[in-house]
């Protein structure tokens, strides 16, 4: 139901010969985009294209080193996002900035006390607003209580009560189910007719397809073109992001064998205050099987993993890893004793940015060969491995002596990886392993995964992305609120199916499998 | 490497002269020659015995630095050296002073009872930092305190106090237990146990850089999360470094004690932990860094008498040393930037990658 009447009015941002410099690289060079006025305009490309850069410039946050900004046809130069505010235009973060222990009404007056000051005033705009953004609640709920869909209504709201018409919407379906997608999209439509503008971040081709009254691409910093969503395929489209052939996280044949190589028994991890993080879970992963966890974020997903790998302690439940019980070891013996792990943020809990590739290689394996012998640090061995994860998993940096904090997203993501299996893991946790990382490391660590699972490795993975889960796993497990409520079958589940179940909204059978194609 | 040996030294050198212009500037302002000053310091170090003097303080200066070092790698604050290497000497005076052993021998008992002592002294700290979470800077502190009163209470006359002139002492130290030094006649002596710091600073170095505890330290303090997600201990790492940064503590007073006092007296030397402090920020946790940041402090606290013979308030030298510690903090934080974007400017060059650092930064 894409809307159809194209309307031409005067453009209500006009970016022309946009360039952006940073220490080495160029983030954005000679970049045009025109959005019109009312109209939902994507701007799509991979990670690290330039997307978020471009837009820190139009919301004044960063001065551009060359070209100019027009708003509603007049030129103008931000030199803070309160300029760009006064201008018209709002910015909806993808990582949600609010307060939960204040109100919806408190959240968004919150700064903009001198609009409409905090009275019944205040109140009564917030109360109209709130409904074209779609929001249905008493604007004195505690956020707290809102889900992940309303509190992103709830930052709309806020840059249309800061008197935004412009609104730059960063990847704000990262975090929603396609349910949740398709409410979003709904309340877009609607405020589009009211006549607001959207800039939409995304590389969610079929989103951007469905929502987008014209679609700007931009590749390695710059715009490759402007193509109308209803005369492009989303395969042109990828093409046009990737300039190259695309991936498919497709598995062929399975590899599943008897042997359990990691078994988890009525798993339990709770807060200080007793309240169930994860709530008695079982799950065998085998040797050849890929198990994916789908799920929401902050469903257990994190915990389970970190809780398996004995970061946090299990308030009861056991684990075993090839019939070893790994239940009391701390985190450094479940290693040694054959799990690699992939952490979900690999700059936080993978890597030592600020130091060298061959140093990052020891985390982890400070116990064992090659990169130790017994108290020592074995400093050439771990050299020498080093430079075969660089080539064997094409690590992209001019050699192993650089930070790992200079790498790109994707090429530390590939020294992570292939750290991991170095030491012939028996069991691989991947939790969001291609997050962050351009198109080409995403089909390189999909291959990785691949291989290493037809070789025997059992592999547990967690991720947000649905067709990459279904497209690697040999079974998924759903959860939600710290529990597994739905098994599926990734060769017939689809993502509509998955989303359902994330949000408690699927039917299983009797045996646990989610029933797919079921009434929507 | 030698872009990286560069920008290690690039910041110590550049915050040494920052300090030293912003010296000159106080002293012109208050009416001094600069040159004068300066010369009139350099000059003192051909007098009498100020050049042992640099020397001896040196070695005691590394030892208090090390073990604030060893603190610094997991971003620990061991503000408690003063008060654990008080109690290092006075246990280890009494100690030593109460046992008759061969010479080596004896030696080595006093210098693991000191180690042992300023230890025990982190003990606590290090405790309450794992299970109540209590910060060791405030905890240490407070140790601190209650050592200079354990201190003050120990070596009363009714405890292990003997009056020696008019000055309270411990028992003196017999001579198995007393370490000679270097006797160079009236230039004064050299303190054996100068050589107790350049191996305290090598083995230092050693296990940094080459052992699974050194990296495991290194690794906590860079990032907690990932030496988490390594199989890091991180409470096994807070007690063992603290533990280990008070062993070391223990140990500053030991150079005077056995090679000068003979006993711990009234006149015991307060302030070197703090100076340590500064010292290891200086010398940036470096073994070599440390040595010379300790040589430079020797040198500014030994030398600065002279600044009153030529009319210059000797506290300029105070000035300098805190001027010093402030900027190298400052240059080193800058030159680090400047490095990691000249790298990524590399590796962005060399990979053609176009990913704008600002991004990864903003995360």
């Amino acid at each position: 139901m894409t809307d159809t009447e194209v309307v031409t009015t005067s453009p209500a941002v006009t970016l022309s010969g946009i360039t952006k410099r940073f220490p080495g690289v160029v983030a954005n060079s000679d970049v045009h985009l025109t959005v019109r006025t009312g109209e939902v305009h994507a701007l799509c490309g991979e990670n690290g294209a330039g997307k978020s850069t471009l837009m820190k410039i139009l919301y004044g946050m960063q001065p551009p080193d060359e070209g100019d900004i027009e708003v509603n046809g007049r030129q103008v130069h931000f030199k803070s996002p309160s300029d760009a505010i006064r201008a018209g235009i709002g910015m909806v973060h993808q990582h949600f900035m609010l307060a939960d222990n204040l109100t919806v009404l408190e959240n968004v007056v919150l700064g903009a006390e001198g609009l409409y000051g905090i009275g019944a005033k205040a109140r009564g705009r917030v109360r109209g607003m709130a409904r074209s953004v779609g929001l249905y609640l008493d604007p004195d709920t505690l956020v707290e209580r809102l889900g992940v869909a309303d509190r992103q209504r709830v930052e709309i709201l806020k840059v249309l009560y800061r008197g935004a018409k412009i609104i730059i919407l960063d990847e704000p379906t990262a975090v929603l189910v396609p349910q949740e997608v398709d409410e979003l999209f709904n309340t877009l439509r609607t405020m589009r007719a009211d006549g607001y503008t959207f800039l939409f971040i995304s590389h969610k081709l079929d989103e951007v397809r469905a929502i987008a009254d014209s679609i700007t691409v931009i590749r390695r910093g710059t715009t490759v073109g402007t193509v109308d969503p209803k005369t492009v395929t989303t395969r042109q489209l990828a093409e046009m992001m990737v300039g190259s052939e695309l991936p498919s996280p497709e598995t062929r044949e399975s590899t599943v064998t008897d042997t359990v190589v990691l078994q988890v028994e009525g798993l339990t991890l709770e807060t200080g205050d007793g309240r169930r993080l994860l709530d008695r879970l079982d799950l065998q992963v085998r040797s050849g099987e890929v198990l994916g966890i789908a799920g929401v974020e902050g469903n257990g997903q994190t915990e389970l993993v970190e809780t398996i790998m004995g970061i946090r302690k299990a308030a009861s439940g056991r684990v075993l890893l090839d019939g070893q019980n790994l239940t009391r070891a701390g985190t450094l013996a479940r290693r040694e004793a054959g799990i690699g792990y992939i952490p979900e943020d690999r700059t936080r809990h993978g890597l030592l940015l600020t130091e060298p590739l061959w140093a990052n290689r020891i985390l982890g394996y400070q116990t064992r060969r090659p990169t130790a012998r017994g108290a020592f640090l074995d400093i050439a061995g771990a050299r020498k491995d080093t430079r075969r994860i660089v080539e064997q998993f094409d690590v992209r940096t001019p050699g192993i002596d650089v930070a790992a904090a200079s790498l790109s997203g994707g090429n530390q993501q590939k020294l992570v990886i292939g750290r991991e299996l170095s030491g012939e893991p028996k069991l691989l946790i991947a939790s969001h392993p291609t997050r962050g990382v351009d198109v080409g490391a995403q089909a390189a660590i999909w291959d990785h995964i691949r291989d290493a699972r037809a070789a025997g490795l059992a592999v547990l993975l967690v991720s947000a992305d649905l067709d990459e889960l279904i497209g690697l796993s040999d079974s998924i497990k759903v959860m939600l609120r710290g529990k597994f409520v739905a098994d599926a079958d990734p060769a017939t589940v689809t993502p509509e199916d998955l989303g359902s179940a994330m949000t408690g909204a699927g039917h299983v059978d009797e045996s646990g499998l989610l029933v797919t194609g079921g009434d929507e | 490497m030698n872009a990286r040996l560069r920008s290690s030294l690039l910041a110590p050198v550049l915050a040494v002269v920052f300090a030293a212009v912003l010296c000159a500037i106080v002293l012109i302002v208050s009416g001094a020659n600069p040159g004068t000053a300066l010369g009139a310091m350099i000059g003192q170090v051909r007098e009498g015995q100020v050049a042992v003097d640099i020397v001896n303080s040196t070695a005691i200066y590394m030892l208090a630095a090390l073990a604030a070092a060893i603190g610094f790698h997991m971003n620990l604050l061991n503000i408690g050296i003063e008060g654990q290497y008080r109690v290092g000497a006075l246990v280890a005076a009494i100690v030593g002073g109460a046992i008759v052993l061969p010479p080596v021998l004896h030696w080595l008992v006093i210098l693991i009872v000191a180690a042992i002592a300023g230890a025990a002294w982190a003990t606590l700290p290090a405790i309450l930092k794992v299970t109540r979470g209590v910060h060791e800077v405030i905890s240490t502190i407070m140790m601190n305190a209650i050592a200079f009163g354990l201190a003050a209470f120990l070596i009363r006359r009714d405890q292990f106090g003997i009056l020696v002139g008019n000055n309270v002492t411990t028992e003196p130290i017999p001579s198995s237990g007393q370490v000679p030094g270097i006797d160079l006649g009236s230039k004064g002596t050299i303190f054996g146990l100068v050589f107790l710091a350049v191996i305290a600073a090598a083995v230092y170095g050693m296990v940094m850089n080459r052992t699974r505890f050194g990296f495991e330290l290194k690794a906590s303090g860079l990032s907690p999360t990932a030496a988490a997600a390594g199989g890091v201990n991180a409470k096994k790492m807070i007690v063992v470094s603290l533990l280990v940064s008070g062993a070391v503590a223990g140990l500053v007073g030991m150079p005077e004690i056995l090679g000068r006092d003979h006993a711990y007296t009234l006149n015991f030397a307060s302030g070197y932990g703090f100076a340590g402090i500064g010292i290891a920020l200086l010398g940036r946790n470096h073994p070599v860094g440390i040595a010379f940041g300790s040589l430079l402090w020797a040198f500014l606290e030994k030398a600065k008498g002279a600044l009153d013979n030529v009319g210059v308030p000797k506290e300029i030298a105070t000035i300098m040393q805190g001027a010093i510690v402030l900027s190298v903090v400052v240059a080193y934080e800058i030159v680090k930037r400047m490095e990691l974007a000249a790298e990524q400017r590399r590796v962005g060059q060399a990979t053609g990658t176009a990913i704008a650092p600002a991004e990864e930064a903003a995360k």
